[in-house]
């Protein structure tokens, strides 16, 4: 430690002011601040005492993830290995090439090479991410004379998670780049945006490339053709969701595909899949504090209210009305909006009976969208979107009736 | 009946929000945006003037300018629809002028409180933008008067919206060149983004 703390003050004076590289000092700033504590103390008033700043809160995120980003790595391999299992072929791409050039054959029962397969796919688009949004980050950092945040951090991490394994990486990259430059850094950076940066990108995305978002593109790997019934549905790569909107028996009919949908074995973004893991991470996130558990109860609720009154609304011709509320929990990207993204510290609504409102009325929505716009067969990017655009609305409204009961108490 | 009146009110609020979904009634929608109190008293006001407006066009359109609708006069043939806009534009100016006197009068406190942003309103294109989509798509009277009310609380949730994102803006720290209209035409845009939630619902 001594060793390291000796190079980094060795190198301080180079970027400090008037040093050779003084422009660069956020990027100095940024490795000697993630690796020790920084010893400065707030010189002006309101004088805060807490272990937990910027930092610790977005590596506490980052941990809370790890359960995702296991998940996502085994089951994008596992997804492919199972499709060619049932009789399809792997995808012409370099990262099956890469793949193959391991040696480890396509047996979706190995979690080895699972692994390794998912990570052929993740890893590019993760290192993509991180390239584009560091770059980003730093060049504003330089120009704005900000420090480098760490809130790019956490983003980095959501991105590649709600993205399509097939995805071409100069799409990550786009995407990424609009959604940390047009959603945070335009606003000064980490904590003064009003949407949340992952999930811009994911919708600038989703509208600027639909054929590469949406659709069956959610296993790398060719389904086979000519699969008959169920085994068909189960591999043709189309998102439970998806079936779902075509037939509403699609779901509730299957045995164990709630356990399957529940645990993440199936197609889906890659980190999205598997509820079980975000649920880990919720404990995390709630425990440690970081997270709010307002918003997500919040959004458990209006999910869970909303689903209820459409199952006895029913309708003939729109089977997804029929949806039962624990289906509506395990499908698509609801448990990992509703914990990692609805819950972002500075899009989510501020005050405590705010979160709740802010979680109720995405719940709400999400399910409004999954079953009465044709258009998405998702909603819980756009519905959070939605929602961080009214959060400041909730918060004023909040505030001044506060205002007022305390005017009152004391008039 | 009213599952139609129902669905065409949602309709104009969010699938169709004249503010997100068509960029109409921007100037006083980016002007007027920068504290929710005068936000709501703005939207209010649009919301007024849009329900009385859009019948009352309609009754127009119906009763004299439409492709033979003067046959009750005798004059079977006679086309007046060039007169629209000018007929229509003039309706909108003629209301807010009573709008804003009958305010005068007998609610000055709310009268103050619109201020110069009350006779505004006659050129808010979001105004002039409801009656002719209402012309265009054939509404009956209660339809039309469902549409402009629809409209206008479509129009006062979004500048609402914006006004209480522009407040919590206080605390960003925007780049010099940006502040002002710049950043809020990007913020309009990201909105417009996650307005598009709604958008494809078919009602």
């Amino acid at each position: 430690m001594k060793k390291l703390r000796e190079i980094l003050d060795k190198q301080a004076g180079l970027f400090e002011k008037g040093g050779k590289f003084e422009k660069l000092y956020p990027l100095y700033e940024a490795h000697d601040t993630l690796l020790f504590t920084p010893g400065e103390v707030t010189r002006t008033a309101s004088h805060v005492r807490d272990g937990l700043d910027l930092k610790r809160m977005m590596v506490t995120v980052v941990i809370a993830l790890l359960p995702c980003i296991l998940f996502a790595l085994y089951n994008t391999g596992f997804q492919i290995h199972n499709t060619i299992e049932w009789g399809g072929s792997p995808l012409d791409s370099w990262q099956t090439a890469l793949y193959t050039a391991t040696g480890l054959g396509f047996d979706p029962d190995n979690v080895l090479a699972n692994v390794l397969h998912g990570a052929c796919y993740y890893v590019p688009i993760f290192a993509a991410c991180f390239a584009t949004g560091g770059a980003v980050e730093v060049t504003t950092a330089i120009l704005r004379k900000h420090e480098v945040n760490e809130g790019f951090l956490v983003t980095g991490m959501l991105i590649p998670l709600t993205l399509p394994a097939t995805i071409p990486l100069w799409q990550v990259v786009l995407g990424t780049a609009f959604g940390v430059i047009f959603a945070k850094e335009i606003f000064g950076g980490t904590g003064m945006n009003f949407l949340n940066p992952a999930l811009t990108a994911r919708a600038f995305l989703f509208f600027a490339y639909p054929a590469q978002i949406s659709g069956d593109i959610w296993i790398a790997a060719e389904a086979a053709d000519g699969l008959s019934g169920a085994t068909a549905d189960a591999f043709s790569g189309a998102t439970l969701l998806a079936q779902a909107a075509v037939d509403g028996n699609a779901l509730v009919g299957r045995e164990g595909l709630w356990m399957d949908a529940f645990l993440g074995f199936i197609p889906g973004s890659m980190g999205e899949s598997s509820a079980a893991a975000c649920l880990l991470g919720a404990l995390v996130l709630v425990i440690s504090g970081v997270g709010s558990w307002r918003t997500m109860a919040g959004v458990a609720i209006g999910t869970g209210i909303m689903a209820v009154l459409l199952n006895i609304a029913g309708s003939e011709t729109n089977p997804m009305l029929g949806v039962p509320p624990e289906w509506h929990y395990v499908l698509g990207g609801w448990a990992f909006g509703a914990v990692f993204m609805a819950t972002d510290p500075v899009s989510s609504a501020f005050t405590d009976l705010g979160k709740l409102i802010y979680g109720f009325c995405i719940g709400v929505l999400v399910v409004l969208v999954r079953a009465v716009n044709p258009a998405y067969p998702e909603g819980m990017m756009l519905a959070i979107l939605f929602m961080n655009m009214f959060a400041p609305l909730i918060d004023h409204f909040i505030v001044q009736a506060n205002i007022k009961r305390r005017e009152a108490r004391y008039a | 009946m009213l599952e139609h009146y129902l669905s065409l009110a949602t309709k104009a609020i969010f699938v169709e929000n004249m503010a997100l979904a068509f960029f109409l009634g921007m100037c006083s929608f980016l002007a007027v945006s920068k504290k929710v109190e005068t936000a709501l008293g703005l939207g209010g006001a649009v919301i007024f003037v849009l329900a009385i407006t859009c019948p009352l066009n309609q009754a127009l359109t119906v009763a004299f300018l439409q492709e033979g609708s003067l046959a009750w006069a005798g004059l079977p043939n006679l086309d007046l629809s060039f007169l629209s806009f000018l007929t229509l534009i003039g309706t909108i100016a003629a209301m807010v002028q009573i709008v804003e006197m009958t305010l005068d009068r007998y609610a000055p406190a709310l009268y103050n409180a619109l201020g110069v942003f009350l006779p505004l309103i006659a050129v808010n294109c979001a105004i002039l933008g409801a009656s002719l989509f209402m012309v265009e798509r054939d509404y009956s009277l209660g339809e039309a008067t469902v549409f402009g009310l629809g409209s206008g609380i479509g129009w006062l949730l979004a500048i609402v919206a914006l006004a209480s994102i522009r407040e919590k803006m206080r605390y960003s720290n925007v780049p010099p060149a940006l502040r002002g209209l710049g950043i809020t035409f990007i913020v309009v845009g990201l909105m417009s983004i996650g307005f598009m939630v709604f958008s494809g619902i078919q009602l």
